[in-house]
């Protein structure tokens, strides 16, 4: 519990640094005294603010969805990226794009997690039909059909002039947050907190199908609940910043590590852990060749890929 | 009382439990036994809702088990199956935790606490009630399941080859604390037994499946006995009587 605070505060002072990191020149003492131009004072809440609350917002329902994923599909090492479910959702958001461009983002956003949702079942479905206990062949099968979904999405944008929104899309990135245009996060909250409460649940279906059916849980109503979450919180991700890779395998595995897989507990760290390690890799991102800016997604990708590494290497003592 | 009427399942061409009409009596302990392939644990499964019938019902106490709302009953009848491959990372208190969610639904109150203790006590796990449950043996972690039915605190508990991965001491330990719980609780265990000569000492009332079907059953008395273990295991099967036990002897 004291080390979940001490998590909780580094994350806080991760986002305050994230407030002040800029090409302008925004200081907290001039903001305080008043004495802040009237330029410094819009940057800083017409920009800052929605950017970090962003960060933090997307970082933490991404890592949830993640979390509730390996539980549902009884896997490390499946997540929104490796499962096929962040390509359907942009596939979806393409689509509804071409067809009905003037329908409002929150509709864009419902076909989109519709799309992921259906996605994922499909991951699913040929898990079912390829019965292979391998830990790691669970996620290639989801790489797999996630290339394949993303080459229908290339095609479709090929050929309608929109492969820029399509790559922006899948490279998440932060620079483009303004007031206005994240406030649909949120939403991706409100799945890790509806996560949280049916935590109980998803740590029964983690534990398999009989176990959940004994202790009288509707198995399929359990996995189905889940898989709504994730794809919604996908999609929310997808709209907002473009899909963010790894977070949602990385942050659950490191903290069943320390704390375990009891849902009920590992939550609030996800969520933290979420949080913290996308304002890390944000922060790195605009630092890094200042005062331009990389965009989170390269950051992610390299330090995520290590960490993967790591996680793989370490698989045979664990996933027995 | 369990009765299954004319239960059938299938996979594919073969029908691995046919017809089965069985009834299952209230109290002590039954064994159900037989060569491997006669169709026990699909039996079992059936039974528990685990696994859907291609034909017939099962009643337990006259609740339909295919009809039953799963929480209702959840607080009667718990099954614990073989081979558990749990992925989840729980110590063992949080695993028998779970067993109280039919009356908890995750918010556990002092009398689950309780129950939780005293579960853990039972299977002698307390000293390792914190550890991670792939930090455990086989059959520390056999025990710990175990723990978790007995916690659910059902009228039936079936158990499906409960001493898999249990050395002697830990199999000894297991059967006679289901006999106290069936003695000192009024619980009625059902188990799937490999070991005849442990289904002989500890049962109440023994079934004999083959191909599917209920060959033989009745109490150990009738059960045990060279003609008919003969018949059920096609080999040939001597039983003597050791302190006052049948004891069969087939080792060629």
């Amino acid at each position: 519990m004291r080390i979940l605070l001490l998590a909780f505060l580094a994350t806080l002072i991760l986002a305050f640094i994230s407030l002040f990191v800029g090409v302008s020149d925004v200081s907290l003492p001039a903001l305080l005294s008043g004495t802040a131009d009237l330029r410094a004072t819009e940057i800083f809440f017409i920009s800052r603010v929605p950017r970090t609350l962003a960060l933090m917002l997307a970082g933490a329902s991404m890592a949830i969805a993640g979390l509730v994923m390996q539980m549902v599909v009884r896997n490390r090492f499946v997540e929104p990226s490796t499962a096929g479910t962040s390509e359907s959702a942009a596939l979806g958001f393409l689509v509804v794009t071409l067809l009905a461009p003037e329908w409002p983002l929150m509709a864009k956003m419902a076909v989109s997690a519709l799309f992921a949702l259906g996605g994922t079942a499909l991951f699913l479905r040929i898990l079912r039909a390829v019965p292979l206990r391998d830990v790691l062949l669970v996620p290639l099968v989801g790489i797999m059909l996630g290339g394949v979904i993303g080459a229908v999405s290339a095609f479709i944008a090929y050929r309608t002039n929109l492969m820029a929104s399509l790559l922006a899309w899948n490279m998440g990135d932060f620079s483009g947050v303004l007031r206005g245009r994240y406030e649909l996060l949120w939403l991706g909250l409100a799945g890790g907190i509806l996560a949280y409460i049916a935590a109980d649940r998803f740590t029964v279906a983690g534990m398999g199908k009989d176990f959940t059916t004994n202790l009288g849980l509707n198995y399929k109503r359990v996995m189905v609940l889940g898989l709504v979450i994730v794809s919604v919180v996908s999609a929310v991700v997808l709209v907002s910043v473009g899909s963010i890779p790894f977070l949602g395998l990385i942050v659950p595995n490191l903290v069943s590590l320390v704390v375990g897989d009891n849902m009920r507990r590992t939550v609030p760290w996800v969520a933290v852990g979420g949080a913290g390690f996308v304002l890390a890799c944000d922060i790195v991102g605009r630092l890094i060749r200042f005062p331009y800016e990389i965009p989170i997604a390269v950051v992610m990708g390299v330090v995520g890929s290590a960490v993967f590494l790591y996680l793989l290497l370490r698989t045979p003592r664990h996933a027995s | 009382m369990i009765i299954t009427s004319d239960i059938s399942k299938s996979y594919g061409e073969s029908t691995v439990v046919d017809g089965v009409s069985l009834s299952l009596p209230k109290g002590g302990i039954t064994s159900i036994i037989g060569p491997n392939g006669a169709g026990k644990s699909t039996l079992l499964s059936m039974v528990s809702r685990l696994m859907a019938m291609d034909k017939g019902s099962v009643t337990v106490d006259g609740l339909d088990v295919s009809k039953t709302p799963g929480d209702v009953l959840a607080r009667r009848l718990s099954i614990l199956r073989q081979d558990n491959h749990m992925t989840a990372r729980l110590t063992v208190h949080d695993l028998v935790s779970f067993g109280r969610y039919p009356y908890s639904k995750g918010r556990l109150n002092a009398d689950d606490k309780v129950h939780i203790d005293e579960a853990i006590g039972y299977l002698d796990l307390t000293a390792l009630s914190g550890r991670f449950l792939d930090e455990l043996s086989g059959g520390q972690r056999q025990r710990a399941f175990v723990a978790m039915v007995l916690c659910q605190d059902t009228d039936y508990v079936l158990l499906d080859e409960p001493l898999n991965n249990l050395d002697m001491k830990h199999a000894m330990g297991m059967m006679k604390l289901l006999q106290r719980a069936a003695s000192e609780l009024g619980k009625t265990v059902v188990l799937v037994l490999h070991d005849i000569n442990f289904a002989s000492w500890y049962s109440d009332h023994i079934v004999a499946m083959k191909h599917g079907k209920v060959a033989a059953q009745g109490p150990v008395g009738e059960m045990i006995k060279p003609d008919v273990l003969s018949s059920i295991y096609e080999m040939d099967i001597a039983v003597h009587e050791i302190a006052g036990q049948r004891i069969s002897v087939y080792y060629g």
